[in-house]
């Protein structure tokens, strides 16, 4: 039974448990709706509750157990000699998972039996050729163990699957009668309701926790198994970024502080352009601006921040690349070799950045009170004086959390370098040169069919897991300075 | 000290030094220097909104320039007759295409002269301009027999190239000669262009069509993307409007103030600034390496963007959610709703465009996102087609508008730039209408208490 119609199929036993439970609800007061506790509604909700919400949780669960005890046992069953020289275990499962489905899509298709995929002990040698007559891509010769192992896989997955249907069909059907059973006409059918209603209310935010969670675990796990495989110190303090994919990233180096370089290079450039002009136009916007220059003016700046990064990076390749080509490359300055460069990226970056940096200093601008401006005037200060020795100072930590998110920003933005800032890893000073982030690199060594196991896919990890420290540090530091000037002139 | 006890003497006037102009009318040193400083402080701030909206008019111009001839395509059309004898002969032959490019030849050599013009060509010029004619031709007729003898139209689409001619991509000055075009080819393009056989006309293949080969710019479309992009939406419309939803709900109206609480609100705003990456990484690793979900679908990208939009729709419910006054909910209250009923017979309706105005603009940035895209594979896979069913439309690779774009702007032959600018065209018009959609919405329903 496909996963489709199981939930269609608990879904209806809810349906019909809420019209049962609302009807039994009905009759046990005679029919009169005013003898009953709650509004009749109530008692069928609590029916279709019990029924769903059970089976579906045992549903989640059991989807996310089974390939564990799949996997153990089929792990099990793998010897350890067969694992070749260069492979892993990581690997030969992935192997199993890959005939298994080799098998069950030629059954689907009809091309050999289910008879035969269960037991083709005695004629395995031509299950490969057979596996690829029927379409299906298997990727070397087929051994025994792996054949026995795929067979076992599939045996179990449909088992398992089996079993799962039956056991979430029980549920449900036992929640159902559970709620029928509880419905009369003086049960607290609302309450009870509410009260299922409120945990699915706190699990929904729980999410927000879980995500940070696997996002935390993701990385941690795939980090650790990197740092397993290549030395932590020669990944922060390496000078050198050269992966080799040949020999299974045996001879790669993968030290981070050239992609840190760039990263940091980039961000500054992208930063010295929107700091000061999203500053200066914010400081316009809420100082100087008539209101209709400013209702024209914001929302222009702000479709800056509205537009997607892929955009802004085909900008930088194709218009921003070239152009400063034109003036900084063999025709002009000859200092810039190519299009993708530093200040390439960084240039289309601070672009991104100018709404991002206005609207937030806006905001905190508008936060001093106008009191400190009345007073400023009031000794004689023109505008410009107000700003500098009044405003800005008294803005001054809500617009350093400003610039920090804004350099977050800069740090974990991709696009835009993985089109304008090219693929070489270098740690020189000249921004007209090519250089890479971590951002990029994270894209180049995930892209394609990235083997799990080796170091060159597994550092994308500890790249990423470098990233979202770096970022989520700079967030903290900003958010609670922000939130703490707020709270100052509230 | 008053007035009165300021003595003559003492005041500097009567102490014979210079006199400072005490004139109102005339500003002094200080003053004018104040005044210029302020003017030019001025200026530096409105020099900084132009030079962002001098961007944002940088930015459009390169995008519409450069994206508009990806709507047009280069035909060359053709009319002629083919006869029953024509037919066999040429089916006799030993190399059929051939003969039947000789026939399109003709046919193109005797409009040209309808038309009064004369430039000399041969097959291998038109084989560059047109490409290989003989096998489409053949193939019509062999398809349709009964149009032998009746006069029968050939569109068909000029060279990458050509077409680059015609839209100004390429120029004379740029072109080098090559097995692909020659510059005298272009003489032939001119006369053929004023004769009216070759003609531009709108490319509705980019809009409804898939993705092509690396070979084959002309052939690429964006529709197939678009299909995928639209399921990845219905994925997060689906998931994150009611979880986003509850979750606010819980927040704003349930949660006790305790450290539990903070928690998750400390968590909330910082996965809103989390780079967008982290977010592809994570679906790499959960979605795909662990629960092994199919690569490329748009229910992997679509579970992804989920959870990346999630705290933006939070923090804007929650914000509408606030801004419903407590009046409402005590009205509720006093005539024996419960605490539930208030908020979802109440408040929320009342909240309700201020959520669906957060949740089309989150909507409109899952829709133009790349980088998570890019690490579940939605950028190796070329979509060649549209999904059979709804179904296979979630669990069948596809690609997504902003990763086809990706895919395009990284192949290395220019025809492909043309391609993503018009795709980025076509991400903004679908985002743009979102938000004008989004502010049509607060407009008409915003409630101001």
């Amino acid at each position: 039974m496909s996963l489709f119609w199981l939930v269609v199929i608990v879904l209806a036993i809810a349906l019909v448990g809420y019209v049962v439970g609302r009807a039994r609800a009905l009759a046990s007061a005679g029919g009169d709706m005013r003898d009953l506790h709650s509004l009749p509604s109530y008692y069928g909700a609590n029916v279709a509750m019990k029924a769903a919400v059970p089976a579906f949780l045992i549903l989640v669960l059991w989807l996310l157990v089974q390939p564990f005890v799949i996997h153990s046992n089929i792990s099990d069953m793998i010897p350890e000699g067969t694992i070749g020289e260069g492979s892993s275990l990581g690997l030969v499962m992935a192997e199993v998972r890959r005939t298994a489905e080799g098998l069950e899509n030629a059954v689907a298709a009809g091309q050999i039996s289910d008879d035969f995929a269960r037991n083709a002990r005695s004629d395995f040698t031509d299950i490969t050729t057979r596996l690829k007559e029927a379409g299906q891509i298997v990727t070397s010769q087929i051994t025994q163990p792996i054949m026995r192992a795929a067979q076992s896989y599939r045996i179990m997955l449909s088992t398992g699957n089996f079993y799962m249907s039956i056991v979430v069909l029980l549920a449900a059907i036992a929640g159902a009668l559970w709620g029928i059973r509880e419905t009369k006409a003086d049960f607290r059918a609302r309450n009870t309701v509410e009260r299922g209603i409120q945990v699915i209310l706190f699990s929904a935010a729980l999410i927000a926790v879980l995500t940070t969670l696997g996002i935390v675990l993701s990385l941690v796990f795939n980090t650790v198994e990197f740092f397993r495989l290549y030395p932590a110190m020669d990944f922060f303090f390496g000078l050198t970024w050269s992966p080799s994919f040949s020999g299974r990233g045996g001879s790669s180096e993968l030290g981070i502080l050239p992609l840190l370089w760039g990263t940091f290079y980039i961000s500054f450039v992208a930063l010295a352009v929107a700091v000061p002009v999203g500053l200066f136009a914010a400081v316009y916007l809420s100082e100087y601006a008539s209101s209709r220059v400013r209702a024209v003016a914001k929302p222009m700046l702000e479709i800056l921040a509205g537009i997607p990064t892929i955009v802004y990076g085909l900008f930088a390749l194709l218009t921003v690349g070239p152009m400063l080509l034109s003036v900084f490359g063999e025709d002009g300055l000859g200092i810039m070799k190519a299009g993708t460069a530093v200040m390439t990226a960084g240039l289309v970056m601070g672009i991104m950045l100018i709404p991002f940096v206005s609207s937030l200093s806006d905001d905190i601008i508008n936060a001093v009170p106008q009191a400190m401006r009345d007073g400023s005037y009031g000794l004689g200060a023109t505008k410009s004086e107000t700003v500098k020795q009044v405003i800005l100072p008294a803005a001054l930590p809500g617009i350093v959390g400003a610039i920090l998110l804004a350099a977050s920003r800069a740090i974990g933005e991709t696009m835009i370098v993985v089109l304008g800032a090219g693929a070489a890893a270098r740690l020189s000073l000249n921004p007209f040169e090519a250089m890479t982030t971590v951002t990029a690199k994270i894209v180049s060594q995930l892209t394609g069919d990235a083997d799990f196991a080796s170091p060159v896919a597994l550092v994308a990890f500890a790249l990423g897991m470098t990233l979202f420290v770096v970022t989520l540090g700079l967030n903290i530091v900003a958010l609670y300075i922000v939130r703490k000037y707020r709270e100052q002139y509230d | 000290m008053t007035d009165t006890t300021l003595s003559p003497e003492t005041s500097p006037a009567a102490a014979g030094e210079p006199v400072k102009s005490k004139s109102l009318y005339a500003l002094d040193d200080l003053t004018r220097k104040r005044n210029a400083s302020e003017k030019r402080f001025k200026l530096y701030g409105l020099g900084a909104v132009l030079i962002g909206v001098f961007f944002l008019v940088v930015l459009a111009t390169a995008i519409i320039s450069q994206g508009i001839p990806a709507f047009t395509r280069t035909i060359v059309e053709v009319e002629f007759t083919l006869t029953q004898e024509q037919y066999d002969a040429a089916e006799k032959e030993l190399f059929k295409t051939k003969a039947y490019e000789q026939f399109f030849i003709g046919a193109l050599q005797g409009q040209l002269e309808e038309s009064g013009m004369s430039v000399p060509f041969d097959a291998a010029a038109i084989e560059r301009i047109v490409g290989k004619t003989g096998g489409t031709i053949r193939e019509y007729f062999k398809a349709n027999p009964g149009a032998l003898g009746a006069p029968a139209a050939f569109e068909l689409a000029a060279s990458s190239r050509v077409d680059g001619y015609s839209n100004g991509r390429v120029t004379r000055e740029t072109l080098t000669d090559s097995r692909f075009l020659e510059k005298s080819d272009l003489d032939i393009v001119d006369a053929l262009v004023e004769a009216g056989i070759i003609k531009t006309v709108f490319n509705w293949n980019f809009i409804t069509g898939a993705d092509s080969g690396v070979d084959n710019p002309g052939g690429a479309g964006i529709g197939a993307s678009v299909i995928g992009s639209f399921f990845m939406m219905l994925v997060v419309l689906f998931l994150s409007l009611p979880i986003g939803v509850a979750a606010s709900i819980y927040l704003e109206e349930f949660a006790p103030q305790n450290r539990f609480t903070d928690m998750i609100e400390v968590n909330i705003s910082n996965l809103a600034a989390v780079p967008s990456i982290v977010f592809g990484i994570l679906g790499l690793a959960v979605f795909i390496q662990f629960m092994h979900l199919p690569q490329s679908a748009p229910l992997v990208g679509g579970l992804v963007l989920t959870l990346m939009t999630l705290p933006t729709i939070i923090i804007s419910t929650r914000a509408s959610l606030k801004a419903v006054p407590p009046s409402i909910r005590d009205a509720a209250l006093g005539v024996g709703a419960s605490k539930m009923q208030s908020i979802f017979h109440h408040v929320l309706p009342l909240a309700m465009p201020g959520i669906l105005t957060g949740t089309i603009i989150g909507l409109a940035q899952a829709l133009g996102e790349t980088a998570p895209l890019l690490l579940i594979g939605m950028v190796g896979f070329v979509a060649r087609g549209y999904p059979d069913g709804f179904i296979t439309g979630f669990i069948e690779p596809n690609s997504a508008m902003p990763a086809q774009i990706y895919t395009w702007a990284a192949r290395a032959d220019y025809a492909f730039y043309e391609k993503a600018w018009g795709g980025i065209i076509v991400l903004l018009v679908f985002l743009l209408t979102m938000n004008i959609l989004a502010v049509i919405l607060r407009r008409r329903f915003e409630r101001r208490w």
